[in-house]
């Protein structure tokens, strides 16, 4: 990856710090969660210096990544407004990941894919805030069957939730040159032409 | 905690059979509720016998005293006023853990061997193993386990597991003065419960019978009780009791389902990086851009 002046700047520097800062709570949450989730991730647990660390640090950390979610909901929700073209995107997905991207609509600085998986971790992010709240024995004493509903949505969000995070870091992956946006904030001209021609023209004025 | 190892039935958030080559006899405790006088004699000897005291509370108003189990009351009397046929009853229940055979806290439980169940039917929490974060709680059926607030571990009766295990009757069924609180082999707690309830039908009580609720798989702990067939009247001991069907789906079936589709969802991705290989950006456009730059 060369850098060259002519490159895009995608993400700026506070951007990038508050996106890093939700993936570092969520790689810890996940981690930690899996160990309370599935015996076979119980030694998981010793990353957090054991299971009563892993169990007093989860819910803070789940905090914290609510907390930085909320500003990055904010920062980026009006880029993630679905359009028609998004729609026809999302309707030809099929074409994108067998690997023929040649058809496939301009796209703004986000595709129909990316703007759905904000929507849906948008909904995961509250819904696992809620009921992780419902969990809190340190802090909340709530009704049993309510803490019985909280676990059962909690496990299966969290469960979704960290599959669309797979999807979303090995899309990142994939597309070659996407990585770079979110690291040192910048994209080559050619990445953006080639898979954001809308953005692309926005921001450099050509066709 | 019990100095017994190689009868355990089954261990919590453990997938590989446990010690259990020694086979013993399943045990239980009755509580006849009948011949109960309140006196708390048992609660008093459990304090004992565990060397646990609990601070010094309030009254209520009422006898129940405390108010209800904590980590360091592992066992309370629930006195109940109720009238039945234009009579005062007052019905007094030994509320403590159930050693359900089929126990929900140990099905909840996520911390290895932190709740362990014998071969003999008692589910005994082992505290060293306990991470504090309360699931035995979400799990029980009976609304057992408390967290200390001390240490942040959970506990509750253990049935005197120490004492079982040395051919000891538990502390409160030593000491109970009437005879309220029976111990022995499970079988023959159900024999004596059959002909307590005999008894208790002839006297007019034509409900008595057994509590030992097939929900949770029956329990180590049995009552006899007058009205059997409202448990509920005993401040609120449950009609039909069974593990939340939340529960179960929590860490029942969400177990390999999510882990399946989560490994899927991994593996697909590397599969498809394999056989579709990176998605670069085109030659073309490339040189196309290189050619507008200079």
């Amino acid at each position: 990856m060369i850098r060259n002046p002519k490159d895009l700047t995608r993400y700026d520097a506070q951007e990038r710090a508050n996106h890093w800062l939700v993936g570092i709570c969520f790689i810890l949450l996940a981690l930690s969660g899996l160990a309370f989730f599935h015996p076979a991730f119980y030694p998981l647990t010793q990353l957090f210096g054991g299971g009563v660390w892993a169990r007093i640090l989860h819910p803070f950390l789940g905090v914290l990544m609510a907390l930085a979610f909320l500003v990055m909901f904010f920062r980026f929700k009006s880029l993630n407004v679905m359009t028609p073209a998004d729609k026809e995107w999302l309707s030809r997905a099929g074409e994108m990941v067998s690997g023929n991207d040649h058809n496939m609509p301009e796209q703004g600085k986000y595709n129909g894919g990316q703007k759905a998986m904000f929507w849906a971790m948008a909904l995961c992010m509250l819904l696992l805030f809620v009921s992780g709240v419902f969990l809190w024995r340190a802090y909340f004493n709530l009704p049993v069957d309510v803490v019985r509903l909280g676990a059962v949505v909690h496990s299966a969000v969290a469960a979704i939730m960290i599959a669309m995070i797979f999807v979303h870091v090995y899309a990142a992956l994939w597309v070659r040159g996407t990585v770079r946006a979110m690291v040192y904030g910048t994209v080559t001209r050619a990445w953006a032409k080639q898979h954001h021609r809308a953005w692309y023209r926005q921001v450099t004025g050509k066709s | 905690m019990a100095l017994q190892s190689l009868d355990i039935a089954r261990r919590s958030a453990t997938t590989t059979p446990a010690p259990g080559v020694r086979q013993t006899t399943e045990v239980a405790k009755l509580i006849d509720v009948s011949t109960c006088i309140g006196c708390k004699a048992c609660q008093a000897a459990c304090m004992e016998w565990n060397d646990i005291r609990d601070e010094v509370g309030v009254n209520h108003g009422v006898y129940d005293n405390p108010i209800d189990l904590t980590a360091k009351s592992w066992t309370v009397m629930r006195f109940a006023e109720v009238e039945e046929k234009g009579k005062l009853e007052w019905l007094i229940r030994k509320d403590g853990c159930m050693h359900c055979a089929d126990p929900g806290c140990l099905k909840a439980c996520p911390a290895p061997g932190a709740i362990i169940q014998y071969a003999n039917g008692i589910v005994d929490f082992h505290q060293e193993n306990c991470i504090g974060c309360g699931y035995c709680i979400t799990g029980c059926p009976f609304n057992i386990p408390r967290i200390s607030q001390e240490d942040n571990k959970a506990y509750k009766c253990s049935l005197c597991s120490d004492r079982v295990a040395v051919g000891q009757a538990p502390a409160c069924a030593k000491v109970c003065p009437t005879g309220a609180i029976q111990f022995g082999s499970k079988e023959q707690m159900k024999d004596y419960a059959a002909k307590r309830v005999v008894d208790l039908k002839m006297r007019g009580y034509d409900k008595a019978g057994l509590y030992d609720p097939a929900g949770v798989g029956g329990t180590h702990v049995m009552y006899v009780l007058h009205h059997a067939d409202r448990p509920e009247l005993y401040k609120g001991l449950p009609n039909n009791p069974s593990i939340s069907p939340l529960v179960s789906l929590w860490k029942g079936i969400a177990k390999p389902v999510a882990t399946v589709a989560m490994a899927a969802v991994a593996l697909g991705s590397l599969f498809h990086y394999v056989m579709k290989g990176p998605n670069e950006v085109s030659k073309e456009l490339e040189d196309e851009l290189e050619k507008e730059e200079k």
